[in-house]
């Protein structure tokens, strides 16, 4: 079962925006220890990351392989330069194999090697893999009398790959409740804008077409990541009967001014200069988030 | 018809699918952990019959080859043993993104049993012959490739999957193979360890599936025709190879043949040549299979004719490469 979760007040928003800001920098710093990195798409999906990471996941950092443990599925993994932070700071391998990220002979790089690196569920990095293990991940869960949840995070571009939609096909005819794709709709790709490039939209309609239960949200923010998610895992647990997609709508690069929206900060590096402004960035950014969970919290 | 002994309608014994069938069912019982995959061809890779006595265990993710892997890796990520199947040619042309990372990077026991090999859907034509299953398998770090002679193997082959670490591949034919064994008790089948079928000193024929019953056929018919005394390996284990068996039958024979029904580029023949090769073990060494080109339409039996790789085919170049006139099938070239 997903571990028992407070209420979301102002006090809960705050926290999570706090531990967003604390992974947003070490994303920058891993970046910087391993000379470059996949930024863009890490800093979009932080935030779901966050809150999946420290409200809704059960898991044990001592215990890695805990089979009721929920599951983590970074399909669009590329992102590893934001994801092995989230799994360091979890307490799942010091920090110290962050500082060579991405070096010679490194355990933790580019895309994650689940041999190699506690706490990754599985070893991602070709697109449009991610949601069929998380079919079989589920399945095995159902088999055994599991009751864990399986959170599957994709890309918008990523999901040019047919394979997802084969994937998502076999989540709704086998009735998988306990899966939740989260889609992280950055709308850019390597190349360009994803609308311009090769356009996947409108994902809601899309995966409700596939079976899905759906919702829309910003992924940026945290009360409407965490509603959205209390509603999957509400789906689930109350006997829902279809998987469920959450389209969060986000900005690549989101946080860093001179990164946001911007498809040619897919990959990137940061010199002294950069650097510094992205760390300031990123304190600004950090007001204006506690600022609205004080409004709005 | 000169080599013309597949009998595609006999119904009275099992066909190579359906000894996997059963063995998957036996397996099935014997561990809970067991569970089977397919997309779509239950029925044609007999699959299906785990499916009837196990359907809790059993999912068929429709016309999907990719996922079909990708799912049987999450299985196989959380305990269970998966044992998926589909056409050959489709496991390593249609998923081998899936088989690479999913299954082999993540060193999972997911057990690949694709069926169609070679040219043994015949009359299906290219689309569905697979000519280079093995050369994608075999390069695939963790992945073993098993390649079994008849039924009566492949029950035992499939039977020992379940303990061999690791993801497996094993390429069975359609429909009915010649029968070398007549139960899986008479079959010895170890992993990794050739089968010798016929001793002799003077030549060594090392063949695979379908073709160690055409390899036989083609020893005795040699021993017949000019007393040539031929060692035929079963090489049944295409990864790991049998080093120890080819170097000796290298080193004690002084020439080798290899066939295959597939492309010899990266199939059994490039297996071999690499282990004589890396040795530094001179001897006559030739490759019958399938030359860079696309099969045609045709049945089985005409196709390995074609390819060279029938018997007569197999006993021809016995003779080229001894130097000595063994070629009883001129006389048919009308035939085809």
């Amino acid at each position: 079962m997903p571990a028992n979760y407070s209420a979301f007040d102002k006090a809960e928003w705050l926290r999570l925006e706090k531990k967003a800001d604390e992974l947003r920098r070490l994303t920058l710093q891993t970046s910087i220890w391993g000379g470059s990195g996949h930024l863009g798409g890490s800093l979009s999906c932080m935030d779901a990351m966050t809150i999946l990471y420290h409200r809704f996941m059960n898991y044990d950092p001592k215990n890695p392989n805990l089979e009721t443990r929920d599951r983590f599925i970074l399909s669009k993994g590329h992102c590893a330069v934001g994801y092995a932070p989230v799994l360091c700071d979890a307490g799942f391998f010091p920090v110290d194999e962050l500082k060579i990220f991405n070096l010679t002979g490194a355990k933790v790089g580019m895309h994650l090697d689940c041999n190699k690196v506690k706490g990754a569920d599985c070893s991602t990095g070709s697109l449009g893999h991610g949601l069929s293990l998380a079919v079989g991940f589920a399945l095995a869960g159902r088999l055994k009398n599991q009751d864990y949840m399986c959170y599957c995070l994709t890309g918008d571009g990523e999901l040019n790959e047919g394979s997802n939609w084969e994937a998502a096909m076999s989540a709704a005819q086998f009735k998988l409740s306990n899966i939740v794709v989260l889609a992280d709709n950055n709308k850019c790709m390597i190349d360009g804008r994803v609308d311009d490039e090769m356009k996947v939209e409108p994902l809601d309609e899309k995966f409700e077409a596939f079976g899905f239960e759906t919702i829309r949200v910003d992924g940026h923010n945290m009360k409407e990541l965490n509603d959205a998610i209390e509603k999957a895992i509400d789906n689930h647990k109350n006997g829902g009967t279809k998987p469920y997609a959450i389209i969060m709508d986000t900005f690549k690069g989101a946080g860093v001014d001179f990164m946001q929206d911007n498809y040619l900060w897919h990959y990137g590096s940061l010199d002294d200069a950069k650097s510094k402004s992205a760390y300031e960035s990123l304190d600004r950014y950090y007001k204006e988030r506690c600022a609205r969970a004080e409004r709005e919290g | 018809m000169a080599g013309m002994t597949y009998t595609m309608t006999d119904t009275t014994k099992l066909s190579t699918a359906e000894c996997y069938g059963l063995a998957l069912c036996e397996l099935g019982k014997e561990h809970q952990d067991v569970v089977a995959l397919t997309a779509d061809l239950a029925k044609s890779t007999k699959i299906g019959m785990f499916g009837n006595e196990f359907p809790d265990r059993f999912f068929n993710v429709g016309i999907a080859e990719q996922n079909l892997f990708g799912v049987a890796a999450g299985l196989a990520k959380n305990g269970f043993v998966p044992f998926a199947s589909t056409f050959s040619i489709f496991v390593a042309a249609r998923s081998l993104d899936q088989i690479h990372t999913d299954i082999c990077y993540q060193n999972v026991p997911v057990k690949i049993i694709g069926t169609h090999a070679g040219t043994s859907f015949g009359q299906a034509g290219s689309t569905h012959h697979s000519l280079i299953d093995m050369a994608c398998m075999r390069t695939l770090p963790h992945m073993s490739v098993i390649c079994p002679c008849d039924g009566a193997e492949t029950y035992n082959a499939v039977k020992a999957a379940y303990d061999i670490p690791g993801p497996v591949y094993i390429r069975i034919n359609r429909g009915f193979d010649q029968v070398i064994y007549k139960s899986p008790a008479e079959n010895h089948f170890e992993f990794g360890k050739a089968t010798v079928m016929n001793e002799g000193n003077d030549i060594t024929v090392i063949a695979c599936g379908s073709c160690v019953f055409e390899a036989m056929q083609a020893a005795r018919m040699a021993k017949t025709d000019a007393g040539v005394n031929v060692r035929v390996l079963n090489m049944h284990t295409i990864k790991p190879i049998d080093e120890e068996a080819i170097l000796k039958a290298a080193r004690e024979t002084k020439n080798i043949i290899t066939v295959e029904d597939h492309e010899v580029m990266g199939g059994l023949g490039s297996a071999v040549a690499e282990v004589v090769a890396r040795a530094g073990v001179a001897c006559n060494f030739k490759m019958l299979g399938h030359v860079d080109a696309f099969s045609t339409i045709g049945l089985q039996e005409d196709l390995l004719a074609i390819a060279g790789i029938d018997a007569n085919g197999i006993e021809k170049n016995i003779g080229e490469m001894l130097k000595i006139n063994l070629d009883p099938d001129s006389a048919w070239e009308d035939e085809y």
